[in-house]
């Protein structure tokens, strides 16, 4: 466990392995709540508390859990997990737990959650299992906090709720609207995968040449 | 030995005979040529447009143009591909986004639904020839953002400002598209003959039938396009509309206001025929136009919206792939399921 490990574990997190940009995991809240930026950040730091508290007790429970029933397990942690956020938040913030609504509870079955139970934290130990669990749920606030950024600003002209594009700013009332979040998403994905993409070039290039000097 | 003399002449062959695959017989047919002729069939709609809406209707659909143009050569700059502006395709999906809105627009409206056309729906797909949908119809529906604006017609024949960017509210004198009493179950209150020649309240491009149509049978008899897709798709609207009437007494006479109002001709003459978001085969051209003119009807009846020829379209060209594969013709010689 050393500095450089953490590193690419976030990096994988924000970047190169994001759970909405890249990995397409988690649509249905990432599209649903990205209307307002407040709204995807309560999203966001919840689905990231849940992550890292599941992701610490199954990575503790891993060699108990037996493996045929792992994922009826993984669902019960979680979702204890996700009654005290939604708890947490009826009690201390109330208005966003009123917009949110339903998909605070939903949490339960959102895809990143799972995925990082059976892809990371059932197979190592608990604190690399905590940094992905707080890594992944980073990368998800940013993704939605983008979104929904791009969404309120064209979209009622407003960030967190202040006006910031002036009267003069007629909003663009499609990007509130479903339709206006797949649009949106669709091209900040395409622009993530060309980042990524060049940067593949970049390395496989840089690779080939070393390859070349050693041979 | 003979065998190895046969393999060297093969090879030899190409550098003496030029071996390419079909088709074999070229006509001079470009994309450009296509274009322009699409550009001669709008004009009569443009001067009609003109003579009802004045000349504001003229600078609406030349802003519309330029932006077309401004923004697809920007995009093709920005992303490193071949400047392809000389195809004239930018130019008509310009005319006909301008033919999408009423004169009354400010002049940004059909700057911000060019870029988003050319841009997001066009461009970031590839280019022309591999848009999922048609360019001017998302963009038409991009710009119901603005209900208020989009939906704001005014009177024919009243004048409107010709150059100024935006049209004082005060100074429109408001009126509804036919569509509107016929959506509540009344006929509206222009004649059979305002109604086909196109002095009524509409978008652009849209109110004269007649006209109109004139274009869509010169791009027939210059074979831009086929007879399939329009007539399945005005036939089926024309049918249902024969068959269930919702206004009037007379089940003709509201099926002839049904066909000239709205943007049903101009849709299924000038949009929905497009190359890249239509069917190949002929029959799938009848079922798509059938399909188009089934959701036109239903959401003239049931829908929000007072007209649906957008939606009807931008759904059909969602399905075309699959139409495309269900009308694929057998290939001849090949084996049949019997056989096997």
């Amino acid at each position: 466990m050393n500095g450089k490990k953490i590193l690419s574990q976030f990096k994988e997190g924000l970047l190169t392995n994001n759970p909405v940009f890249v990995q397409l995991l988690g649509m249905c809240s990432a599209l649903a709540i990205t209307t307002t930026v407040i709204n995807a950040l309560g999203m966001g730091l919840s689905v990231t508390a849940v992550l890292i508290c599941s992701n610490v007790i199954i990575s503790l429970l891993r060699k108990i859990i037996p493996k045929q029933i792992r994922i009826a397990s993984y669902i019960v942690i979680i979702s204890g997990f996700v009654t005290v956020v939604e708890m947490l938040l009826k009690a201390f913030a109330p208005a966003i737990s009123k917009s949110l609504g339903l998909f605070i509870p939903l949490i339960v079955v959102n895809c990143i959650i799972l995925a990082r139970a059976e892809a990371y934290a059932s197979r190592h130990s608990v604190l690399p299992s905590a940094i992905d669990g707080l890594a992944m749920g980073v990368g998800y606030t940013v993704a939605v906090v983008v979104l929904a950024f791009v969404r309120e600003l064209f979209g009622s002209g407003t960030i967190l709720g202040i006006t910031v594009l002036g009267d003069w700013y007629k909003p663009v009332g499609m990007l509130i609207n479903p339709a206006g979040a797949f649009i949106t998403l669709g091209c900040i994905i395409a622009a993530v995968q060309k980042f990524l993409m060049k940067k593949q070039d970049r390395d496989f290039k840089k690779e080939g040449n070393e390859g070349k000097v050693n041979g | 030995m003979k065998n190895d003399q046969n393999v060297s002449t093969r090879i030899v062959a190409p550098s003496l005979l030029t071996v390419s695959p079909s088709p074999h017989i070229k006509k001079g047919i470009t994309t450009r040529g296509i274009m322009i002729d699409v550009v001669i069939a709008l004009l009569p709609a443009l001067v009609w447009s003109i003579y009802v809406f004045g000349f504001r209707s003229l600078s609406v659909v030349l802003v519309s143009v330029a932006s077309c143009v401004i923004f697809e050569v920007l995009f093709e700059l920005i992303a490193r591909k071949p400047i392809t502006v000389l195809d004239f395709s930018a130019v008509v999906s310009g005319v006909l986004l301008g033919f999408n809105m009423p004169a009354t627009v400010p002049l940004w409206i059909p700057i911000v639904g060019g870029a988003f056309a050319m841009i997001v729906v066009k461009g970031l797909f590839g280019g022309l020839g591999k848009n999922i949908v048609n360019p001017i119809l998302a963009a038409r529906v991009f710009l119901f953002s603005w209900t208020d604006i989009i939906n704001t017609f005014s009177e024919p024949f009243s004048s409107l400002p010709i150059f100024s960017f935006s049209v004082d509210s005060a100074d429109i004198v408001a009126s509804a598209t036919p569509l509107s009493p016929m959506k509540e179950g009344m006929l509206p209150d222009n004649s059979l003959v305002d109604m086909v020649l196109g002095t009524k309240s509409g978008c652009l491009g849209e109110v004269s039938g007649l006209l109109i149509a004139v274009g869509g049978i010169y791009l027939l008899a210059r074979r831009v396009i086929t007879w399939h897709i329009p007539v399945a798709y005005i036939g089926t609207v024309m049918l249902i509309t024969f068959l269930f009437p919702m206004a009037g007494e007379d089940a003709v006479q509201f099926m002839l206001y049904q066909t000239f109002s709205g943007g049903l001709i101009l849709g299924a003459v000038f949009m929905a025929t497009d190359y890249v978001t239509s069917p190949i085969t002929e029959m799938g051209k009848l079922i798509f136009g059938v399909g188009c003119g089934l959701l036109t009807v239903f959401i003239r009846y049931f829908g929000g919206y007072p007209e649906g020829v957008s939606f009807a379209i931008l759904i059909m060209n969602l399905l075309v792939g699959y139409i495309d594969k269900f009308t694929k013709p057998k290939r001849f010689g090949g084996v049949t399921k019997d056989a096997k």
